[in-house]
């Protein structure tokens, strides 16, 4: 016993010193949130970690419903959602009011795993039906419709969607919503739903994964996840009757019409945006900032982020297929950082 | 008069020291004590937090929660029944395919194998309990999966395909891989407790059975199996109640869909997959209260599984479980 | 002579099934090693062991954090849960009368049967929300709470197993209670001990859903036991459900190491307590 008391102490002490030696000066802030701008936001922290080596932000990318959750228990300094909190959520959070600030634009696409099938076209009746799983097979006469003189396989569809509480979710249902009565009425609008058919992923990482190595399946992930990974993805037919891809010009022009009438709180939905380009899958992406902070220092800290992230930040977005904020809303956004006490 | 100075002569100085050996000794039964207890506090204390936040769950659905099969988020109605049926379906299939070859093994290994090549066959085996199950897990995405969707489930559904249980399209994820991951987590178990349970049969039995003419499996079979067969069924019992609760390799597989389904090619759910996945993020609270109260069912599951299982694999080998 | 020829072919035929059994289940273990090997064994190199995670899609990171956060979760389990398990069980074999130890083995039993899901809520409950992070000291609870019935059982079993010989002569020699368990009993018994804590740290070195959680995870090194850390079973799970080959490598490597690490301990554990059995035999 006593060498194993030995042993222990040893042990203990040497932990100590280990966390100690670990600890420099830097200051952890912890957020977690959204996986939809997961890699635009880990390139931020990663820049501005270079730029402010005393400040380090530890990002885990758990889902938009992870993110509020944990906002809301406190477990973390501030989130990141997809979709913006509900009255019902705001209510929940008593200690301090919860401001939201949009950091990017981006649009969600429907990626799908067809040998030989390059961008395929969705319209909005196609694409609700095969995740009502109404359209089983995909040669059906909907998606030939949509694709005519392409050679559609004679395969199941496998639907992937996410297990996880997900803002990319909310706004996919969103507008399956907005385009289906019949997905409104039967399923609904959350981050997470009573999905009819299909797999579950993890993050858009998973929902990627899955689709990556599940032939002839079909999921829905933010454009970079897409891009990233070399896997194709479809367009999909707009309000105003064309079918667009996703890129940095189309998502901005759904984010045009919203610039100008942007609420004071930021919470807008811009699915199905009217304009002859607009992707119809696109969507703002929100940091959940407390508007107290008993530490000064983290307040400080996190306030020069939001003013990086407002500046310098948004440049890198094109590189990473989003589409920055609109000057408009950026100007907006930068007058309410000064409600952050 | 004043106070007598008390000075303690050599004599009941030593007097003195025992009292305090003995002292020491109460204060070593007490000490020793608060850890013991402090186990039994601990455990009292996660039941208690289990309830404490489950309770908006089970006041809103009463016994109906394991009943209902709806699990909508949106409209804040949950139950467990798919969960439910994830999990004693892929318990069972694991069982379907682990009692056989593992009973199978464990008679090998006990009946005649060579003294020196059944202990370490039983070594190996039993390492393979201690492989971490995400590891396992890493290992179905990428190896078992791939063959579910391109050998195995096409040609299921090519040879059975008329019956509801090989219908659907081959996902490679699903109700019969997470089964054969689960099996491959259970066979330990069943080997080295059947083998423990078959090396206790005594000899006198198999003997008598071959003097009578039997031939060696015979004599196992029908003589030496059924003798041990309450050890053998104790080891079941502790492989379902391992199955159960199985949580990381089970998640990579399952496929993670909310609904029940009779085809076992399908994606399905278990009470530890789901919890995994939406725990950190059920927002709202009947929805983390109703992911609790799965908690709770699984763990009443696991208690009345583990104890019937060592009531019997004491009533046979006569030690306690074994932890291989 | 028909059923007698039949009976011998149903012999050899059953017989063989059982070998092919037998070869079957042992094989597992060998094609597991061997799938991590082949997969894994090209990525285990230096940027491996000392770098920390880039962005996905950026290759030459590593699992630095990852391995040392692991050693961090476990050092503390293995802090609350050694003393723990080494003190109880000398209660239970040495103090004990009869219904308290038999409730509390009850318990450690019932304990170890909770589903490491299910021990995570509970550790989320009672360490992270009062705390309000997320942090190793909830991740090393939480494991902790998984190694105490392993040890707790372990111990006593080898405690008990020393004969009463031994306590008796000692007590004899005027020795206390106290004494005789420092200086005769355990040490007769600290192999079976060693082993049953080496069990117990193999055990939770693996766990990855205790710690989903309750640790969650980090892209940094934790500055202090208060913060997230990162661990390798939690980053080889996310790494193998994400799309980028790159972290598919990394996952194979991280199963590698964790694997060997938890196999040497086992093999460790069945050395020692054979070891000690020689030992107490002379």
């Amino acid at each position: 016993m006593k060498t194993s008391l030995i042993w222990n102490t040893t042990l203990w002490i040497a932990v100590f010193t280990a966390a100690g030696t670990m600890a420099a000066s830097a200051e952890t802030i912890n957020a977690a949130g959204a996986t939809f701008p997961a890699p635009i936001y880990q390139k931020w922290f990663e820049e501005f970690h270079k730029a402010h080596p005393d400040i380090q932000i530890n990002y885990q990318a758990i889902g938009s419903g992870g993110g509020i959750r944990q906002l809301t228990e406190a477990t973390v300094d501030f989130g990141a959602s997809d979709m913006p909190m509900t009255n019902d959520e705001l209510s929940k959070v008593s200690k301090y009011k919860v401001l939201h600030f949009p950091t990017v634009l981006g649009g969600i696409v429907p990626t799908y795993n067809v040998p030989g099938a390059a961008s395929l076209k969705f319209s909005d009746a196609t694409l609700s039906g095969i995740y009502l799983g109404s359209i089983k097979k995909w040669n059906d006469a909907a998606l030939k419709k949509d694709n005519p003189g392409v050679n559609l396989p004679n395969e199941d569809i496998t639907v992937v969607h996410r297990s996880d509480g997900s803002g990319t979710s909310f706004v996919f249902t969103d507008y399956l919503a907005k385009v289906s009565p019949e997905w409104k009425s039967k399923v609904g609008v959350n981050t997470s739903v009573n999905w009819p058919v299909g797999l579950g992923g993890k993050g858009n990482e998973g929902v990627a994964g899955l689709v990556k190595q599940t032939p002839f399946s079909i999921g829905y992930v933010e454009l970079i996840y897409a891009v990233q990974n070399k896997m194709e993805y479809g367009l999909l037919k707009n309000a105003a009757g064309n079918f667009v891809k996703a890129d940095f010009n189309t998502v901005s022009d759904a984010a045009a019409g919203a610039a100008k009438d942007m609420p004071a709180d930021f919470r807008v939905s811009i699915t199905n945006a009217p304009g002859k380009n607009a992707y119809p899958l696109s969507s703002f992406t929100w940091l959940l900032i407390p508007d107290k902070f008993t530490d000064q220092t983290k307040k400080k800290s996190i306030v020069d982020f939001l003013q990086w992230m407002l500046t310098t930040g948004q440049a890198d977005a094109q590189a990473l297929s989003y589409a920055p904020l609109p000057k408009s809303i950026v100007a907006q956004e930068q007058k309410q950082i000064a409600l952050i006490k | 008069m004043g106070t007598a100075v008390v000075t303690a002569p050599p004599q009941s100085r030593a007097r003195n020291l025992g009292k305090l050996f003995r002292d020491g000794d109460q204060i070593t039964h007490f000490v020793t004590f608060l850890f013991a207890a402090s186990v039994f506090l601990v455990t009292v204390f996660l039941v208690y937090e289990l309830w404490i936040h489950s309770g908006p769950s089970r006041a809103k659905f009463g016994f109906g929660f394991l009943t209902s099969r709806t699990w909508d988020p949106v409209a804040d109605q949950f139950g467990a029944l798919p969960f439910i049926y994830g999990t004693v379906l892929t318990s069972f299939l694991a069982l379907l395919i682990s009692v056989p070859l593992g009973v199978g093994a464990a008679i090998f290994l006990a009946e005649l194998a060579p003294p020196r090549f059944s202990n370490i066959c039983t070594f190996l085996v039993e390492l393979l309990a201690a492989v971490p199950s995400v590891i396992l897990g890493l290992l179905a995405i990428f190896t078992l999966v791939p063959i579910m969707r391109q050998s195995i489930e096409p040609f299921l559904k090519h040879t059975l395909g008329y019956l509801p249980l090989f219908q659907g399209p081959a996902y490679g994820v699903g109700y019969l891989t997470a089964g054969i991951i689960l099996a491959i987590m259970t066979f330990p178990f069943i080997i080295s407790i059947s083998r423990e349970a078959l090396l206790v049969v005594p000899r006198e039995q198999r003997e008598a059975a071959l003097a009578l003419g039997a031939t060696k499996w015979e004599s196992t079979w029908q003589v030496v199996v059924p003798y041990a067969r309450l050890g053998i069924i104790g080891s079941v019992f502790l492989a379902l109640a391992r199955a159960l609760g199985e949580t990381m390799a089970v998640t990579m597989v399952i496929g993670n869909n909310t609904g029940i389904h009779t085809s076992l090619l399908s994606p399905g759910y278990t009470i530890a997959a789901i919890i995994a996945n939406d725990f950190s993020e059920a927002s709202g609270d009947m929805y983390l209260s109703s992911l609790v109260e799965l908690g709770l069912v699984l763990f009443a599951l696991t208690m009345v599984l583990n104890a019937a299982a060592q009531l019997l694999i004491i009533a046979t080998t006569g030690k306690g479980s074994k932890q291989p | 002579m028909n059923r007698i020829a039949r009976r011998n072919i149903v012999n050899n035929v059953m017989l063989t099934v059982t070998g092919i059994c037998t070869v079957v289940t042992v094989s597992v273990l060998f094609l597991i090693l061997g799938y991590l090997v082949v997969n894994g064994w090209r990525s285990v190199d230096w940027n491996f062991f000392t770098k920390l995670p880039l962005s996905p899609g950026e290759a030459g990171g590593g699992v630095a954090n990852a391995i040392v956060g692991s050693g961090v979760v476990v050092l503390i389990a293995m802090v609350i849960g050694i003393p723990v398990g080494f003190l109880g069980a000398i209660y239970l074999a040495e103090f004990g009368g009869k219904t308290v130890p038999m409730l509390i083995r009850y318990t450690a039993d019932l304990l170890n049967g909770v589903p490491s899901i299910v021990i995570g809520i509970f550790a989320w409950t009672v360490i992270v929300v009062p705390m309000h992070h997320f942090s190793a000291w909830a991740g090393g609870f939480a494991l902790s709470l998984m190694m105490i019935p392993i040890g707790l059982r372990a111990t006593e079993q080898f405690l008990r197993g020393v004969p009463n010989s031994l306590r008796e002569a000692s007590l004899a020699l005027g020795a206390s209670k106290t004494r005789t368990i420092i200086s005769v009993i355990v040490p007769a018994a600290r192999q079976g001990i060693l082993t049953g804590m080496i069990l117990g740290v193999a055990r939770i070195a693996g766990e990855t859903a205790p710690l989903l959680f309750t640790s969650l995870n980090n892209q940094y090194w934790a500055k202090s036991l208060n913060e997230p850390t990162a661990a390798l079973p939690v980053l080889i799970y996310n790494y193998a459900i994400s799309p980028y080959e790159d972290l598919h490598r990394q996952a194979w490597a991280a199963g590698l190491v964790l694997l060997v690490l938890v196999l040497i301990a086992n093999i460790a554990s069945r050395w020692v307590l054979s070891r000690g059995t020689t030992a107490q035999r002379g």
